[in-house]
């Protein structure tokens, strides 16, 4: 009766598939990796220490946040409240893998959203909307991307930045253009455009009148709010179709 | 509470942000293990899952320089037309490149 309850099925050639399918994106995390470890050499961290962040922390935004507040002493509390803030996205990416992770079990569960990032979610977030199932890829494609973050900042705090400017390259850009190609190949209907412009508007103007880095969330939770008073009419959900669907890489 | 950032204190430190961050990683998914999954909430979920994308994006475009608008564009475009992230992506930087250099 337990094997019943976690239908779930991984499949051991699908996630190194996706390990390497996101080994592209991966070599941009290494860039800004190597730019995180010299700031952090910079503001005083021991090479080792920034390594170690890297490792358990593997969250770039919040890490470089924590960076500004360094000192001689640090400010526990507002520190840990700008890491929630900045990381509390993950609290809706999670929550939006669930229909899929009730069928696994609860220790490999949380194992894999140990390695939960924005880019690797963004697939399975995508795939799920055509109809497939795919946590293959938060575990690939997770763990290439925690490598990529480790490689970088390893190579920031012993060599320091590896490009003079990487933001003439473009490449501050990478996570925003593979986030937003991301959103563009998933389902598009009138009710998800909808649900984009009011989480776009939402956002905008958490952003500009709300504490800093709420965005995010506010800007997410009125997106879903569309969704929760409109439902799909076509009735049958997403989930089960399996297969087809156009396939981007 | 301020923590003086010795050894000890950078370790302690670092300990808190994994803690917080792991919290954040857990957190949405132990909660939601109360909710029943209705179709109400399916499409919330779907909804709100690809409004996150929206919501990291609109506020880059809005507040970056001509270099990250140029980027987003580009990588709209290209994929609304090819549907491939990658070239999309790549269309993005040199967009970016392009624009930063000229300007």
């Amino acid at each position: 009766m337990p094997l019943a309850n976690y239908p779930y099925q991984f499949q051991p050639r699908k996630v190194r598939s996706e390990f390497f399918r996101l080994l592209p994106i991966s070599f941009f995390v290494v860039a800004f990796g190597a730019a995180f470890g010299l700031a952090a050499v910079q503001v005083g961290l021991s090479p080792f220490e920034s390594l170690i962040m890297s490792s358990v922390v593997f969250a770039g935004a919040s890490q470089f946040a924590a960076l500004d507040m360094w000192g001689t002493q640090v400010s526990v509390l507002p520190l840990l409240a700008v890491v929630f803030a900045i990381n509390s996205r993950h609290l809706l990416m999670g929550a939006s893998l669930y229909p899929m992770l009730k069928d696994v079990s609860p220790g490999k569960r949380y194992a894999l959203l140990l390695l939960l990032t924005d880019a690797n979610w963004a697939v399975a977030a995508q795939e799920y909307q055509s109809g497939r199932r795919n946590l293959e890829v938060i575990v690939g494609g997770g763990l290439v991307l925690w490598l990529a973050w480790i490689i970088g900042t390893a190579l920031g705090v012993y060599f320091g930045g590896l490009l003079q400017n990487p933001k003439a390259l473009g490449l501050d850009m990478v996570l925003g253009c593979f986030l937003l190609a991301m959103a563009l190949g998933g389902k598009k209907s009138p009710r998800v455009l909808v649900a984009w412009l009011v989480a776009g508007f939402a956002s905008l103007a958490a952003w500009k009148w709300l504490p800093s880095n709420m965005h995010v969330v506010v800007g997410a939770l009125a997106g879903g709010a569309v969704g929760f008073f409109w439902l799909d009419k076509t009735g049958k959900s997403a989930v089960n179709r399996e297969g087809e669907a156009d396939h981007g890489d | 509470m301020a923590i003086e950032t010795t050894p000890a204190g950078i370790f302690g430190l670092i300990a808190l942000m994994a803690l917080v961050t792991l919290v954040t990683r857990f957190g949405g998914v132990f909660l939601m293990s109360f909710v029943p999954i209705s179709p109400r909430i399916e499409s919330f979920i779907n909804t709100m899952a690809s409004s996150v994308l929206i919501a990291i994006i609109v506020p880059m475009a809005v507040g970056g320089d001509l270099g990250a608008l140029a980027a987003l564009l580009a990588t709209a475009v290209t994929m609304l037309a090819l549907r491939k992230p990658l070239p999309a992506i790549s269309a993005g930087l040199v967009a970016a490149a392009s624009v930063r250099y000229l300007g």
